[in-house]
């Protein structure tokens, strides 16, 4: 037994600890939006964050998660209907062709974001780099990513302006 | 039976709740009623294949192709809907399920056999492609490049076509008009002299009672509405919030997960297996031999994973231990040496005489050039969930042949194929593979022997090692130039056929051209990879073209222009490449730039592309790419299938090798079969042609140019010519090196 904190949401998990997180989510929390991809964090469709941290889910243990904010792909929206930025972006630049490495793509751009709210090619390149697009998806996730940056700066007075 | 009338094909009409089917033939009775319990919701019922009109005006269109990222469903739709007239923001689509209702056999066999007459209207409406169209569509293969170019334009559009007229007639009818004072637009009917106006839903029921035209009218480009713009893909929003199922993520309640390894070796069975390795290993089920490969069944997929990295067992290599890459290669060049020597090569495409004009020629180039398998490397391993039960065989997966997967299920575990119920979810990426049904049969066997329902889910490792793959090849080329450097001969003799046939072809007008090849087989299994032969061909014709313009001392764009002359549409997308490319401006000294041009699947596709030498490593920078695929239905998306299609022909020219040793594939993983990231991504500017005539396809053709648009591109930078891929491993340094030093 385990207990995690996914998208906000205490769980107990009847799962050996040493199972990689990746089968933890998928299998026994339920969540299929964060895929498998290689196993051996070569591809990065594992992504999820963990204390707002891009991870390879496919091989850190889930007891390493333990007592720390575990955020995947159905958690990232902002509200209940909003998308978070990243996501309207991707859907702006109709980046997805299969779809399946795009979770993955998703989080690590929205943690790059988070960190870096103005990145360069340079630090595109830094960020994505770990996370392959078979169907070369490449050029689209680069001007997603700098469509999102600009709507979340465009946001920010406005929000400024509210409160 | 006796003849069909073309009644007994277009089964239109009203069903309960007012629903209203049209289309291209099926059978009335019996099995249409199954299809009918297999698409309509209740309240709705099936009276054909591939339009449905709801009493609330809205239009659904199914479609009997997978999406595997190609944006088919919405291209595909948007044919439909155009033709019908119909309002767009109201379209909607399903996928045909796999099943032999869809799959109009009938008119495939009828075809064939000569045993049927077939409505006229269908018959004379599409030319040649009828017959492929049916094969396809019978098979509901996703391939080829053939979704929009066959189904589209013979079923979706006719169909659209076809109920948008008789929707006219019944209002005409109703209202004591002459039709032609009628006009349809976005979904609705309008008498503009009296101010009428009403639904398409409104007349559809009296429509489905009237007889489809024999050949309804087609729009020319000028008239398309929907056609031609670029709407958001439907399947997007999905992909983009985690909720789109693919196969991986079939949940089924009691299920138990599966772990698979096969006989490394290809042809190699299972010797031995020791249970007792792993018995004491949590939440395992049962350890299964399939002869080929053993499967263990746990109730977590990590717990079957772990435990079959622990089972021990034996497998033998099926008299295949001792093949290596070095070994294939030497069989293939031995085999052309033979088929040259005693003249026993096969023709593929023979013009004037190329051994005269050779013997004539002012001077005479040769290069051997030679590609390696390839893995196609889905981002979705493979895999397949699989229930038996209540004498049926259930499947959730990502198939680009669903029929086909069916029958070769019901084969493997005894059942009619009836009995197997396929339920396609979304791919993780096809390019070929999910053609092949090797996986589905294992899930099915494990499945028939389980008392749940089991999912099966290959590792990376598995995937890579036991593929289907693209073939590696030898091409060997002698080209005869006059003494202006004018090609005047082209002789090509290469291993190993399979199609499209015209892939080896060139465009370029040389008057003696000599193309043949000789077959060498392997033990390694074959599969259909992005663009077939043309991902080889392309890249062998069009990097020996390049080297006859640099031995002639002429522009590389300039000397295929010259080839090119007497064909327009291949001369206007290679201008516009070089035009939009900049051709002719000076680049940096660690830069390069190369061009290509190829036609796949009736597409035309040019390529500039510029790569950048960095410590030694090439890196291709931007590519342009310039298209025409007849006429693009849905712009943006050809325009993403041409990046899709350069990325990955890109990542195998730069990194792809797949080499066997000791009988096995020796890579694993993206590790040691690398892909292209987003830091090596080059920039993509596509610019389209509506050339006209008949549409191509878009989902291979941007794939083919890449390669040699890359390596001459390299040459054009480091003076190295790459004649065998991957360019990865090849040592390159700048052309002018010591000058810049």
């Amino acid at each position: 037994m385990i207990n995690l904190s996914i998208n906000g949401e205490s769980r107990d998990l009847d799962v050996d600890p040493s199972t990689p997180l990746l089968w933890v989510i998928r299998d026994y929390a339920g969540l299929t939006g964060t895929k498998f991809g290689c196993g051996i964090a070569q591809c990065g469709a594992c992504t999820v964050h963990v204390d707002g941290k891009p991870v390879r889910s496919c091989v850190m243990p889930a007891s390493a998660a333990v007592g720390r904010q575990i955020t995947t792909i159905e958690g990232i929206s902002a509200g209940k209907d909003g998308l978070h930025p990243v996501q309207q972006a991707w859907i702006d630049e109709q980046v997805p062709q299969c779809g399946y490495c795009q979770s993955g793509q998703i989080m690590a751009a929205a943690a790059l974001l988070e960190r870096t709210p103005s990145p360069t090619d340079a630090d595109i390149n830094a960020a994505m780099s770990g996370v392959v697009c078979r169907c070369g998806t490449y050029p689209r996730i680069r001007k997603g990513i700098k469509r999102a940056a600009a709507a979340i700066a465009n946001a920010r007075p406005a929000e400024t302006d509210n409160g | 039976m006796g003849k069909w009338t073309r009644r007994a094909f277009i089964t239109s009409g009203v069903a309960a709740g007012g629903v209203v089917v049209f289309g291209v033939a099926i059978r009335r009775g019996e099995r249409s009623d199954k299809v009918r319990g297999l698409v309509a919701a209740e309240g709705e019922a099936l009276f054909d294949v591939w339009l449905k009109i709801a009493p609330d005006n809205t239009i659904t269109a199914i479609i009997p192709h997978a999406d595997m990222g190609q944006g088919v469903h919405t291209a595909l739709a948007m044919m439909l809907a155009d033709e019908l007239d119909a309002d767009w923001s109201t379209v909607r689509f399903e996928e045909a399920p796999a099943h032999r209702e869809f799959a109009n056999y009938a008119l495939a066999r009828g075809y064939s056999t000569g045993g049927m007459d077939f409505p006229a209207w269908l018959v004379d409406s599409i030319d040649g492609l009828f017959f492929r169209a049916t094969q396809m569509m019978g098979l509901q293969i996703t391939g080829g490049s053939l979704s929009v170019r066959t189904t589209g334009e013979v079923a979706m559009r006719v169909t659209g076509a076809a109920t948008r007229s008789v929707l006219l007639e019944a209002a005409a009818a109703e209202w004591g008009v002459p039709v032609s004072e009628l006009t349809a637009a976005d979904s609705m009917i309008r008498h503009a002299n009296s101010g009428r106006e009403s639904t398409f839903a409104h007349f559809a029921p009296a429509a489905a009672e009237l007889h489809l035209p024999d050949k309804p009218a087609l729009k020319s480009p000028d008239a398309f509405r929907i056609m031609g713009t670029s709407p958001p893909r439907s399947d997007v929003p999905p992909k983009v919030d985690g909720t789109a199922n693919f196969g991986i993520d079939a949940v089924l309640p009691g299920m138990k997960y599966a772990a698979v390894k096969a006989a490394p070796i290809f042809g190699g069975r299972v010797v031995s297996v020791d249970e007792s390795s792993i018995q004491d290993m949590p939440g395992v089920r049962k350890v299964v031999n399939l002869d080929d490969a053993v499967v263990v069944i746990a109730d977590g997929y990590w717990q079957a994973k772990k435990a079959l990295d622990r089972l021990a067992v034996e497998f033998g290599d099926g008299g295949n231990g001792g093949a290596s890459q070095a070994g294939i290669f030497q069989q293939f060049s031995d085999e052309l040496d033979s088929a040259a020597a005693v003249g026993k090569a096969t023709d593929d495409f023979v013009a004037g005489d190329a051994a005269a004009s050779l013997d004539a020629a002012a001077r005479v180039l040769e290069a051997e050039y030679r590609v390696p398998y390839l893995a196609h490397a889905t981002m979705e391993p493979m895999n397949c969930t699989a229930w038996v039960h209540d004498d049926r065989c259930e499947l959730w997966l990502g198939t680009q042949n669903p029929l086909g997967f069916a029958q070769q299920v019901a084969k493997a575990i005894g059942m009619d194929q009836s009995q197997v119920v396929l339920h396609n979810q979304y791919l993780g990426g096809g390019f070929g593979r999910r053609a092949f049904d090797d996986f589905a049969i294992q899930a099915a066997r494990l499945a028939a022997d389980a008392p749940y329902p089991v999912k099966l889910v290959w590792s990376r490792e598995e995937d890579m090692r036991h593929d289907h793959y693209r073939q590696a090849s030898i091409s060997r080329f002698r080209g005869g130039l006059d003494a202006s450097g004018n090609a005047v001969a082209w002789h090509n003799l290469y291993v190993n056929k399979h199609d499209p046939e015209e892939a080896p072809h060139i465009p370029y007008a040389i008057a003696n051209q000599f193309i043949a090849y000789s077959e060498s087989e392997t033990h390694v299994p074959w599969g259909f990879w992005r663009s077939v032969d043309h991902s080889l061909h392309a890249f062998f014709t069009e990097s020996f073209i390049d080297e006859l313009a640099v031995a002639a001392g002429r522009d590389t764009y300039d000397y295929r222009r010259a080839l090119l002359a007497g064909s327009p549409r291949f001369l206007a997308v290679l201008d516009l490449a070089a035009e939009k490319a900049g051709w002719g401006a000076t680049l940096p000294d660690n830069m390069g730039r190369g061009i290509a041009i190829h036609r796949s699947f009736g597409t035309i596709v040019a390529q500039v592309v510029d790569v950048e030498i960095a410590g030694g490593k090439p890196v291709a920078r931007r590519v342009v790419c310039a298209v025409d695929p007849g006429f693009a239905v849905h712009p943006d998306n050809l325009a993403a299938q041409m990046e899709s299609g350069i990325a990955y022909g890109l990542t195998a020219a730069l990194y792809g090798e797949i080499s066997i040793k000791g009988g096995a594939v020796a890579q694993s993983n993206f590790h040691d079969y690398r892909m292209l990231r987003m830091d090596e991504a080059p920039d993509v500017e596509t610019y389209i042609v509506n050339g006209g005539g008949q549409t191509g396809g878009a989902g291979e053709p941007g794939t083919p140019p890449i390669a040699p648009a890359f390596t001459n591109a390299i040459y054009d930078a480091t003076g190295i010519r790459i004649r065998e891929l991957p360019v990865s491993k090849h040592e390159l340094r700048l052309k002018d090196i010591e000058d810049v030093a």
